[in-house]
């Protein structure tokens, strides 16, 4: 009894402590704000919604049944499919979900003032993303692990199971351009950051021969190694800025980035796993897991002023870093840090084959995202601790702003947001760079937020070792996914094309593996390409249709989850999943609509092909805008297409779900659910805790 | 004698504090895989005892192999 009444009041405190730091945050309207707001009424939010919501859902929905077998205790192999310790489990669901999703996303919504995307990041992880997360991973649990196209297919339809397969390959494609984009722009014209970038590719090369012929398996020992080089190559890299010579070796505009990360891409896909990309995985882990930890600590020791205010003028759509109003394209641009439909890959397949118990569900799917969403939280910080005239002059792309310094700080500081050519200069400066200015993607602004949040920790002098460190932090990770989702789309391009030539569809046949790859990569460096001589910098066009495309597939996940609870006739349960699918679907279909649309050149894919068309005709362009405006205009038009081609994707899929659903409720026959039939677990541990009550933690949301 | 006390305690804290080194080793090896073949042979032992387990070169370039298949690195 006294357990129970102590319960209450703890979970009275952390509510009131919540509401207080919601609402603080949301209605505070003065010169800056404290992060350490941010931090409490974020811990509050995720560790309620874990703790009533994530559980109400597992009892009453899901049912969660810890008497029953899981996949990797009934199809053990010891290696797919294995019991795993909960916390061991959970490392790896979020070191696999944890991409720079949530770093980029929140960087660039800040556009719009600090409080939007706060309020979505925290609302849109508790209720939907997480959600989303929890359900997928224990659907696919109760299918011995199947993933997310072949639930689709099986749950749904074939037509369905086809929209979910061929979107993910979009979705990929159109990801790992953005992400090079974003990569690229950090480089430009930094030899520091570039010869620091370059350099971790051999030291992954280095990592992968002593893993796979040194020391073999030792992934601690090669791990540790590769991070020491890594931490001495941003340190070699400020070298190399020094020296005259050298540097110039290193100093590159954007296309030729562009091209070696191309190239970089398809030899990363076609070389064996061993020798680039799992070494390279292992040190991209690390890192960031380590980086996380220290801007948390950072974050909650030095506490440092929100300078960006709670709402910008640009929340009518008129922002400099991409256009579009508040709704919908606050929602498309944070993406990943409140709900991402590439977590359901991830928690249908490699997760559930591990989880030796139902009863961890909950911890692994709800809180893996709470934490991922709490990364994009401190991203939002380290964005909008900077002055927002600072933001906004290292974000905004020439062709809005102007080239020019001078032009630049005279236009942003004409919205209110006052910055001088000093200033930037100064900054510049301390952070090791030739400029600043004009840095779109994301990283740049983050590591400059990043390097100010530790600088102040450990010293000034350190700055530009911090914002380089912070570069490379960002460009390992990047270029992780880049390899992983490069390899990922070959494969399923592989299998799209055995289809047609049996042969093409053999994942070890060289010419097979060398033309799919090719393919993939010249799809996704098309875009980068396009990104890169885009002069209002290829963010705005790549990131919302990323954006776009990233929470079509949370809506087609949460279609088969719909789909799934219809089904198992929990009807009155249903809008757990279909009211965050309902907002998804009005998100994405608003958007692909203002996208296609919309008269505003900056805004509508056909407006700007049109107005570039008018301009190239009437000869107002300079020469070398002139030379490129044919490939701009087929690109917008392209863009156009696909975005429409996504809206169509989810509307068949969700129509096929409807059909499904309406004949189940008139009794007709539907696609058997194939949940696999109750066997009990032998595992010892579990039985132990047979009549143990369930243990809900805190650890998992913070 | 107080000090005996202490001694003993001191000597229980120690060894209290060693078991959790241990233990949050064995989960960091556990998470970053260091300690997959290790596994894999208790597992061999177990399920097919009359069957030769690879050895660890060729494991772990088995296991790299077979990880790298699928989704495995998100957005």
């Amino acid at each position: 009894m006294q357990q129970r009444i102590s319960h209450i009041v703890i979970w009275l405190f952390i509510s009131i402590l919540g509401a207080s730091a919601v609402g603080g945050i949301a209605l505070h309207r003065g010169e800056s704000i404290n992060a350490i707001w941010f931090i409490v009424a974020a811990v509050c939010v995720y560790a309620i919604g874990y703790r009533f919501y994530s559980a109400w859902v597992a009892a009453r929905i899901l049912m969660l049944d810890h008497t029953r077998a899981t996949p990797a205790e009934r199809l053990n192999d010891g290696r797919d499919y294995m019991p795993t310790n909960r916390w061991v489990v959970f490392g790896h669901h979020f070191a696999a979900i944890a991409g720079p999703g949530p770093l980029i996303g929140p960087t660039l919504a800040a556009q719009f003032g600090y409080l939007p995307g706060t309020l979505w990041i925290l609302a849109g992880s508790v209720l939907a993303g997480c959600v989303q997360d929890m359900c997928v991973l224990f659907f696919s649990t109760r299918r011995n692990g199947r993933s997310l196209g072949q639930m689709a297919r099986d749950e749904l339809g074939p037509i369905g199971g086809a929209a979910a397969l061929f979107a993910t390959l979009l979705i990929m494609i159109i990801l790992i351009a953005v992400l090079g984009l974003v990569v690229v722009n950090a480089m430009k014209h930094s030899p520091w950051a570039t010869s620091t970038v370059i350099a971790t590719i051999p030291i992954a090369i280095i990592v992968g021969i002593y893993m796979r012929y040194l020391r073999p398996g030792r992934v601690l020992e090669g791990s540790l190694l590769g991070v020491v080089l890594l931490l001495l190559s941003v340190g070699g890299g400020g070298w190399v800025d020094q020296q005259p010579v050298l540097r110039e070796l290193f100093n590159h505009p954007g296309l030729p980035l562009a091209f070696g990360v191309i190239g970089y891409g398809f030899l990363a896909a076609v070389l064996p796993v061993w020798l680039l990309l799992a070494p390279r995985d292992y040190l991209s882990t690390f890192m960031k897991l380590g980086t996380v930890l220290l801007l948390a600590a950072a974050i909650i020791v030095l506490q440092p002023e929100i300078k960006m205010p709670a709402l910008t003028q640009f929340v009518d759509g008129t922002g400099p870093i991409f256009a579009g109003s508040l709704f919908p394209f606050v929602f498309i641009t944070i993406a990943c840090g409140a709900i991402s439909g590439f977590h359901a890959l991830i928690a249908s397949g490699t997760t559930p084959k591990l989880l030796s118990n139902e009863r961890d569900i909950p911890m692994i799917g709800y809180g893996g995202m709470a934490l991922e969403s709490f990364v994009a939280i401190m991203a939002l910080i380290a964005a909008t601790v900077l002055e927002p005239g600072i933001y906004f002059a290292i974000n905004s792309p020439a062709g809005i702003v102007g080239a020019l310094p001078s032009e630049a700080v005279a236009t942003i500081s004409s919205w209110g947001f006052p910055v001088t050519v000093e200033q930037m200069d100064a900054l510049a400066k301390a952070m090791g760079e030739a400029t600043l200015f004009a840095r779109t993607g994301g990283a740049p602004s983050l590591a400059v937020g990043m390097a100010s949040i530790f600088g102040s920790a450990f010293g000034d002098h350190l700055l530009a070792i911090w914002y380089h460190f912070a570069i490379m932090f960002e460009a390992v990770f990047i270029l992780t996914t880049l390899d992983a989702g490069t390899r990922v789309g070959r494969f399923m391009l592989q299998d799209m094309l055995g289809n047609i030539w049996p042969k093409l569809g053999r994942t070890s046949w060289y010419p097979s593996v060398i033309f799919s790859s090719a393919l993939v990569v010249s799809g996704w460096g098309y875009f980068l390409y396009i990104g890169v001589i885009d002069p209002n910098g290829g963010v705005n066009i790549l990131w919302p249709l990323f954006g776009i495309a990233n929470q079509m597939l949370a809506a087609i996940a949460l279609c088969v989850c719909t789909g799934i609870i219809i089904k198992s006739g929990k009807l009155k349960y249903v809008w757990v999943t279909a009211l965050p699918l309902l907002w998804l679907t009005i998100l994405t279909s608003t958007a692909v609509y203002e996208k296609v649309s919309s008269d505003n050149p900056r805004l509508g894919f056909f407006a700007a092909a049109d107005d570039l068309s008018q301009k190239l005709a009437s000869g107002v362009l300079p020469p070398e805008k002139a030379a490129v405006a044919p490939q701009l205009i087929f690109n917008q038009q392209l863009d156009a297409w696909l975005a429409l081609l996504f809206a169509a994707l989810l509307w068949i899929i969700i129509l096929d779900m409807l059909r499904m659903a309406s004949r189940h409720l008139r009794g007709l026959p539907v696609p058997a659910s194939n949940e696999t039939p109750y066997q009990r677990t032998q595992l010892e541990n579990n039985q132990a805790e047979d009549n143990k009550p369930e243990n809900h933690g805190l650890g998992a949301t913070s | 004698m107080p000090n005996k006390v202490f001694v003993r305690r001191s000597k229980l804290l120690f060894q209290l504090l060693l078991s959790k080194l241990q233990q949050g080793w064995n989960l960091l090896r556990e998470l970053s895989g260091d300690d997959a073949y290790e596994r894999y042979l208790q597992h061999q032992a177990l399920a097919h005892p009359d069957e030769k387990p690879l050895c660890r070169h060729a494991f772990f370039k088995q296991a790299q192999q077979q990880k790298w298949q699928g989704v495995k690195r998100c957005c």
